[in-house]
Order: C-alpha cells, then structure tokens, then sequence
C-alpha cells in the first residue's frame, strides 16, 4: 500500500494506491474456463491520533489496485497516520505514513 | 491406552476448535461492511445501507466522471459537495451486477471531497448519493463505456 500525504492550505490531503487483485468472483480463468474465487478489500480505514478520519467500504466494482483520494482537517505536518485493509477472505494489511 | 485416547481426542477437539475460530474471525473484523454491497437491486441497496430509497436530486453536488470511458475496469470518480454535516458518500453504478460499488464514512473534520477508480460492466447511469442530516441528495451522470470491466 502506497500511501502520500501532504499539507494543503490547511488540509492533509492523502492518496492511497493499495496493491490488491480486486477478484469479483465473476471472471474466468482463460485456461481452465473456472471461475476466479472472489477477492477483494472491503474495508479501508484511515486513522489519525486514533481518531478515524476515513473509512472507505468496497464491492466489486472497485478497480484492481484500488485508488483513494480525501483529505481532513486537524492534522499537521510529520503526524503519523495509520492505515489498514481488510479483504473478503480476511486478509489485513496496514502501513503508516507521515504527514509531509 | 486409554489416557492416550482421551489425548488424542482432547487434540483433534482442540484443533477443531481452533479452525472454527479462524473461519469466524474474519466475519468478526467484517462486521461494519453492509449485505448492501451483495444485492441486485439499487433500491434494496439503498434500503439496506440507508433504510431509504428516497433520493432528492441536488445540483450542490460535483460529480467527476468521464462521459466516455474507453477502458471500463478503471473509471476515475470524484464526488465533492457544499451540502453541510454530510456523513457518508456513496457511488452507484445501477447495471453492474451489484449496484453499490463504494460507500464512504466523512467523520466530522474529513472533508465532502473523494476520489475512486470503479469498474463499469457497460454504458450506463453512475449515482452518486450524498447523505447528510438524513436526507439522501443525489446527482447521476451516464457513462458510455467501449469496452466493459467485468470481462476478463
């Protein structure tokens, strides 16, 4: 997960590009003609000061390696924030990023 | 012999166990994420996630999406408003197999201001629905789309 996060005018503005597959459930292997078992994250969280500034929840329909974009006010630059996914199939992944 | 046994199965009974816990865990840490996002219906996932389908058409609303999208898997979205005390932003994409592609929580302080990439199966209408001091405000935009982003 690929996290920036920058002060501007006043606001931290994050963008998020988390590698994941991003599987509906719903695409077939070309070679063997099964179909792909589903996996896709369904929940990232962004938190700042423990304090939840962001949570996104996806279906499907979100594009592989998926791309998020918001910014919140209350932070200042070299803060920490955490964040964290959660896939379909329990998989977790988190990072922590400073605030530029 | 018997000891044994009674060991035996004290293990396998401690593994079973064990397993089961691994395969509840992950509905535990998935316990926010709405059953909106499984169905077929726009409606019903409004009502699921929202326990309303009464949208109220809103020009506050600026909904960023391409008219044309050449390449359906990856269509930038950004929805951003004026409208005060908004909660959370939703993005429907009524003809993909399940309508409801991302849902967001604005806690107080995070601005009415986010970017996605959704997929899009074909041409239609994208939603984007804004809730704020329970209403539901929406702005819808079609899309036409080359080629799909289910197919693979």
């Amino acid at each position: 997960m690929k996290v920036k996060a920058k002060m501007k005018k006043g606001l931290v503005v994050v963008k998020v590009l988390a590698k994941h597959p991003m599987e509906t459930g719903m695409r077939k292997d070309k070679k063997t003609d099964e179909l792909i078992p589903a996996k896709y994250i369904q929940e990232l969280i962004c938190k700042h000061q423990d304090k939840v500034v962001f949570e996104a929840n996806f279906g499907r329909a979100i594009s592989k390696n998926p791309y998020v974009a918001f910014s919140f006010k209350g932070g200042q630059s070299g803060d920490t924030l955490s964040l964290t996914w959660v896939d379909n199939t329990g998989e977790t992944k988190a990072v922590e990023a400073v605030i530029k | 012999m018997q000891d044994k046994r009674r060991l035996l199965l004290k293990s396998v009974l401690g593994f079973t166990a064990m397993v089961a816990a691994v395969t509840v865990m992950p509905k535990l840490a998935m316990a926010k994420w709405s059953k909106a996002f499984d169905v077929e219906s726009m409606d019903e996932a409004l009502n699921d996630l929202y326990g309303s389908n009464e949208l109220i058409t809103d020009d506050r609303i600026t909904f960023k999406i391409p008219e044309i999208a050449e390449n359906g898997a990856v269509v930038p979205v950004t929805v951003k408003t004026d409208i005060p005390n908004v909660r959370t932003i939703s993005i429907f994409a009524g003809k993909n197999p399940q309508p409801l592609a991302a849902s967001f929580k604005i806690p107080e302080g995070t601005e009415a201001n986010i970017s996605v990439r959704i997929r899009l199966g074909e041409t239609m209408i994208v939603k984007a629905v804004v809730e704020a001091d329970g209403k539901l405000y929406t702005t819808e935009k079609e899309v036409k789309v080359t080629i799909g982003g289910c197919g693979g």
